[in-house]
């Protein structure tokens, strides 16, 4: 019976951890919803999700919509429905590839870098030293990166979209030869306002989950500079993980039968 | 004097694991006194402080402020009892992403709601009040030595003039003249503002300078308690040891001889 000790080890910590992140989170949303709101902080934190994180979604997006339309053609080119590139393309983009891409893209960026600087004012006992002070520090580090990740991971995946077909687009009309009109005509005729939607709710949990994971693996981080460290790391592989898993889940939700 | 018990600890008990920092420590400050706490390196004097403002829990034991008992405090009470408190933590603690004064007036804009202009005066005061002039003001706090840092997290200690001011050793890594600005500085918040402190120091100067009160702890329990005056004849061989700074005695540094 020996060998179940360490199972069930394992699993209470998993739901004990998951219990934590959960409490975290339900006091994380109830400061970003209750008065005073700090505009400046929330601000400047939608400034470095949204703003600073273009390029690097733009570039993902171009690329990630012209390979797109390669492989489709070849596909597509297999049984003669080469007129299918664009629909797909551009469903492709909107449903999955554009929040998925930009979750994880931004992932990378951001919930480290938010892990790593609310890690240091853990340790470095800044945060303590924010509750001598009269603020909460939910309410003044953790509800205005919830409210930047919720509210600008939409944003980018509306560019990441528009990017995404422009990339698959360029590739048709210049290296495989397709028409202008009949490609811009397949992208937007077959194109419901469902695959957009979905992929925005995608892209706005994505935001939520990269600005939970950043604060709260900052918030729990221990120990010094390695234990930053580890907070970095275990941010952005949460994060990522997270975001696949929610993924499917909300796929799931609009689309199955 | 008054002796109102402005905070009282009663049989407190802190654990980290397995390891027992604080074990039944008593101690109770009076209201507008100057209390100083020595004790050696790693006794639990920050995380006796940590413990009175709610950022650790003890797992045993009774802390009041003002007669109100502070563990299991609502969100709300407790956020009203720390506004009678200024910190200054050992490792000065500064936020590194805003400037020097507004690390010092962020107490006053975050906690209290004053407009930014009407507390940059504020915070240049506190912080000439440490020697520190207003173009410091203006830099961020990694471009401060140690010791300014130390003076700033100071004057963020006391910028909104608290009921209850705690000092985690106020006066290590400064050069002695600026040790004693800031003892002066510890005296007369006492004197003038009527604030109650509660100081750290392994600083024996220090000590006999600010405290009316010094307080010794060991093994997470005041040993010894008294006036600054009785601590030369305390005849507390814990006392005696610490303030002769001897190697020999009941306090057994940990230390590895080959
Ligand atoms: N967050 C923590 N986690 C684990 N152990 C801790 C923590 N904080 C403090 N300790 C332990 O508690 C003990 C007392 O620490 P504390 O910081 O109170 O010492 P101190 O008396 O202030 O010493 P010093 O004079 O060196 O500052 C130390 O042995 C330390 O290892
Ligand atoms: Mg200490």
């Amino acid at each position: 019976m020996n060998f179940l000790a360490p199972i069930g080890r394992i699993v209470l910590g998993f739901l004990a951890a998951t219990g934590r992140l959960v409490i975290f989170a339900f006091h994380g949303l109830r400061h970003a919803v209750l008065p005073p709101f700090y505009l400046r902080l929330t601000g400047r934190q939608m400034m470095s999700i949204g703003y600073f994180s273009l390029p690097v979604v733009g570039l993902t997006a171009l690329f990630t919509g012209m390979v797109l339309a390669l492989q489709i053609y070849v596909g597509s080119a297999r049984f003669n429905a080469e007129s299918a590139v664009a629909t797909i393309v551009v469903i492709g983009i909107t449903r999955e590839l554009g929040p998925v891409l930009t979750g994880l893209i931004v992932a990378g960026r951001v919930a480290a870098a938010m892990a790593a600087e609310i890690g240091t004012m853990r340790v470095t006992e800044q945060i303590d030293a924010l509750v001598t002070l009269s603020t909460n520090p939910f309410k003044y580090l953790v509800a205005p990166r919830l409210i930047a990740g919720l509210t600008m991971l939409p944003l980018l995946v509306v560019v990441a979209d528009i990017i995404g077909v422009l990339g698959g687009y360029l590739v048709s009309i210049e290296s495989l030869g397709f028409n202008p009109a009949t490609y811009l005509h397949n992208t937007f005729n077959f194109l419901e306002p469902i695959d957009v939607i979905s992929g925005l709710v995608k892209a706005a949990v994505f935001g939520f989950i990269i600005s939970l994971m950043g604060c709260y693996q900052g918030f729990h981080s221990k120990g010094g500079a390695k234990g930053v460290g580890r907070a970095t790391t275990e941010a952005v592989v949460s994060a990522s993980i997270l975001i696949l898993a929610s993924n499917y889940a909300i796929t799931e939700l609009f689309f199955a039968k | 004097m008054s002796a109102r018990i402005k905070i009282g600890l009663a049989g407190v008990r802190k654990s980290f694991g397995p390891k027992r920092v604080l074990d039944g420590l008593d101690l109770d400050v009076r209201e507008g006194e100057s209390l100083v706490v020595i004790g050696g390196s790693g006794t639990g004097k920050s995380v006796m402080l940590k413990c009175i403002l709610g950022l650790l829990r003890p797992e045993r034991g009774a802390i009041t402020v003002d007669g109100e008992p502070v563990l299991g405090m609502g969100s709300d009470d407790r956020e009203r009892t720390l506004r009678k408190f200024g910190m200054l933590f050992q490792g000065s603690a500064l936020f590194d992403s805003l400037k020097v004064w507004e690390n010092v007036a962020f107490g006053l804009i975050q906690g209290r709601g004053m407009k930014r202009a009407e507390a940059k005066p504020i915070a240049l005061g506190k912080l000439a009040e440490v020697g520190l002039g207003p173009e410091v003001g203006e830099l961020s706090p990694a471009e401060l030595s140690g010791g300014m840092q130390k003076r700033v997290a100071l004057a963020r200690a006391i910028a909104a003039d608290p009921e209850i001011i705690f000092f985690d050793e106020p006066t290590t890594g400064l050069d002695p003249i600026m040790s004693d600005v800031i003892n002066e500085l510890i005296v007369d918040s006492v004197k003038r503002l009527g604030a109650t402190t509660l100081s750290i120091t392994h600083d024996m100067a220090s000590a006999r300078k600010i405290a009316d009160r010094i307080a010794m702890i060991h093994k997470g329990r005041i040993v010894w308690i008294g006036t600054a005056a009785e601590i030369d004849h305390s005849g507390n061989p814990y006392v005696d040891q610490f303030i002769h700074g001897r190697a020999e005695g009941p306090i057994k540094m940990e230390v590895l001889r080959p």
